[in-house]
Order: structure tokens, then sequence, then C-alpha cells
């Protein structure tokens, strides 16, 4: 049995199913709010849900049952007097020691916990970057969406934002600093390109089996890194994909050389290209990407796959792979994307798909 | 005092009450109190800037109110979700 967690527009819901079938509606939570981000902590098997109420403002929810009562946790707000509010929250990852987790949200924010989710604090280091004025934000604000732990090792994390790319830490967040070489803003003009802090990361997860591996899905743009973020080479160029734009991105926890995408035509033209959706492979690193779509719709599918509609599960061949659309459709795969099923529909639109 | 008004969800942070009386010059004044009377409250109805969010409307005595709007004792204050949505 799978369990999902698939945050919408208009609540989450947990999905339970076999792994070639339809799933069911377990449980309903946050009715009529947007839930932009759900997990479970595999620690404490403690759930988490980011809702961003369109009246009350975004707060973090916990709960040990998601059919039951959830709890609201303490803290995640800005200081006050600074003149800025918390207007958004993306996600949640689990830290790298007991009981530590972090959440990111817009304005470009980081906060930690350190007692398991219940309460949390902003990381001081990361709001008080002397640059912060500077910032500006993406379409979807300027969103902290990307957290990548090192396995191991607490003292070191990478973030990324949109659009103020990519900082990393070695000493567990305390100072900060950039890791943006090599990438490429197409987006703005090549005379002002350089130190220009307006980089739209749309995703970016480290491969936990070679921490300094990691890769990114940029706006116009597919990366990795091979120096834990110092410096990105281009693997989106001539490499098979039909898009290098997009936002969902998946790896494989046990090889470091496969990657998923899921390309959008174009940062004007946010939708599955050609009426295909299509899931893009890589096995060696990025060298090459093959579409895996056999199960999906082929034809008249114009879906958008937003940020973190894009879960998964296990590793290797037997690989599960989920993800959401804005149409309310979910897919699965439960053999690393070969094959694929309708895990639901007619959900309201998806922000985002977890494996619980 | 002014009478606060809440509605669900808003009246269930405030331990259930759907109406209180606080002390306070001004909307804001007030809306702080009810935060420091019932805490589960703050960060719903105003922000980390102390400003009313965007969608939550504040109506005094029938007529719409802002943080600073000015309360003369047993002035009423409806807190109330803006007719907004999608």
């Amino acid at each position: 049995m799978t369990e999902l967690l698939v945050g919408t527009k208009k609540g989450l819901f947990a999905l339970q199913g076999e792994n070639r079938g339809s799933f069911e509606i377990s449980a309903r939570a946050f009715a009529g709010e947007p839930v932009e981000f759900a997990m479970r902590d595999q620690r404490s098997g403690r759930y988490f849900a980011c809702v961003t109420s369109a009246f009350y403002g975004p707060k973090i929810f916990v709960t040990d049952d998601p059919a039951g009562e959830w709890q609201q946790a303490d803290g995640v707000v800005l200081p006050e007097g600074d003149d800025k509010a918390l207007i958004r929250l993306w996600s949640v990852v689990p830290g790298e020691k007991d009981g530590l987790l972090y959440a990111g949200g817009d304005p470009g924010v980081l906060f930690e916990s350190r007692d398991g989710g219940m309460t949390w604090e902003l990381n001081k280091g990361f709001w008080e970057q002397p640059t912060r004025p500077e910032w500006g934000p993406g379409a979807g604000g300027m969103c902290l969406h990307s957290i990548a732990t090192w396995p191991g090792d607490p003292s070191r994390l990478a973030l990324a934002i949109s659009a103020v790319g990519v900082w990393l830490s070695d000493d567990g967040g305390q100072t900060w600093r950039h890791g943006n070489k090599g990438l490429v803003p197409r987006y703005i003009p090549e005379e002002a390109r350089e130190d220009t802090f307006a980089l739209c990361v749309h995703n970016m997860h480290r491969a936990p089996s070679q921490p300094e591996r990691i890769f990114m899905q940029f706006h116009g743009g597919v990366y990795r890194s091979d120096d834990a973020g110092e410096s990105w080479i281009d693997i989106g160029t001539d490499t098979g994909l039909p898009s290098d734009f997009g936002f969902p991105l998946v790896i494989d926890p046990d090889d470091p050389d496969s990657a998923y995408v899921i390309p959008l035509v174009a940062d004007l033209d946010r939708v599955t290209p050609d009426g295909r959706v299509r899931v893009y492979e890589t096995r060696d690193a990025g060298t090459s990407w093959a579409a895996r779509g056999d199960g999906l719709p082929a034809e008249d599918a114009y879906l958008t796959i937003l940020r973190q509609a894009f879960g998964h599960e296990g590793s290797g061949e037997t690989m599960g792979l989920y993800f959401g659309a804005t149409s309310g459709d979910v897919f699965g795969s439960s053999d690393a994307g070969a094959t694929w099923f309708t895990a639901a529909s007619k959900l309201p639109p998806v922000h985002s798909v977890r494996v619980a | 005092m002014a009478v606060v008004r809440l509605r669900a969800p808003l009246s269930e942070l405030a331990g259930g009450k759907r109406e209180l009386r606080l002390e306070g010059s001004t909307v804001r004044d007030v809306l702080r109190a009810l935060e420091q009377e019932h805490p589960p409250i703050a960060g719903w109805i105003l922000d980390e800037r102390t400003t009313i969010r965007q969608h939550v409307n504040v109506f005094v005595n029938g007529e719409r109110g802002r943080e600073d709007t000015a309360l003369t004792p047993d002035d009423c204050i409806h807190v109330l979700p803006s007719i907004s949505g999608g």
C-alpha cells in the first residue's frame, strides 16, 4: 500500500492504493484552503502541511493522522518591525539531526525546527543577508522551495530560491554564500548577467548517494553540479529534452546518475509539449534524456505540472514515481517510469505530491 | 471597552468565543489585545507588520475600519473574511 499526500488548491488529499491502480481518498483536510505542500517525516511518522489561507495567511500544520486533528506549529512568522510579511510556505525537509527540520518560504526565508516540527525559528543568518534588499521574486513569488541537506552532515546545506539563485552553507546555516557559477539566465540581457541576483531556480535536489552531485531545473535550463553546488554544467542542451523549461525534478536516491524531469514548452507556454505528457529520464547524469510516457496521455493533453508536484518512493528499477497536474490528475509509475497509470483524477488543481 | 465579534475559524481560535470585550483606542490596539488574550489567533488577522491581512475585512459599527481607526467605548468591531476567493 502506498500513501500519497496531494496538496491542492482546495485542500489536502491523502490517497491510498496499490502501485498499479486507482488510489482512493483516505482523508481530506483543510477543505477549501490552498495546500502548497505536504509531507511525512519518516523518522517521527508526523505529517506536515503548508497551508496558505487566502484570508488568514500561511501556516504550518502538524498531525500524526491526516484524517484527525491538525495542530498549528508555532513560530512560523517573520520579525515584527521589518516591514515584511510571510507570504507562503513552499517546503518542509527533514534535517540531519534528530528532530531537526527545515521549512522554506516566501519572501526567501528559511525556518528551522529542533523539536520535530512543533516550534520553528527563523534562520537569522539567511534573513539578514546584506544583499536582501536587492532580491526580487519570480512569478510565483520569492520562494525558497529547495532545501538540500547533506546525508550525515548537518553542517552542509544548499538552498535554491526563485529568483535569487543557489545559496550554500558549511556551518549549519549560520553563514551563506552564492553557488551560481555556470548558470545562464537567458531571460536577462547578456550584458546584465554578470553578478545578477535574478537567478530563477525552479527546483534542485541533491543525490544522497553522492552528495557532491546536485541536479537543477532552471527557468530555461537543466543543470548538474559535481562540486556540491559551487558550479553548474548545462545538461539540458542537445541532450534529448524537448524543452529545457519546467519545474518538477526527482532523482533516484541510490543512483547519482539518474534523474527525472517533466518538461513544459516554455516560460510563455507552460504546458506539456505537443499535447503529450511525458516524463524524461536520464541514467547517465544528463548526458542523454529519454521519454517515459507509456500509459500517460498521448494526445490533446496540455497539462501543467507545478514545482512540488512530483514525488517518489524507493529506488532503482522498482522506484515509484507520482506526479499531479493542475488538471487534477495524478499519475503513477511503479517501475521507475517505464509504465504509468492514473492514480486519481478530478481532484482540484494539484500543487504538490509526496509519498508519505 | 470595544466589542469584537468573530466567526469561525477565528472564534475557534479564541476559545470558542464569538463575542469578546477588549480594551484599546484603535482597531490595531484591540486586535493586539485579542492576540494577547488568545495567542492561537496571532497571525490570523494581523500580519507581522501589524497590518490587517489583505483579504480580511474589519467593520467598526458597520463601516469599514483600518488598523488606525479610532475607537470609543462600546464600539462594535466585526472581523470577517472578504468576499474574494477562487
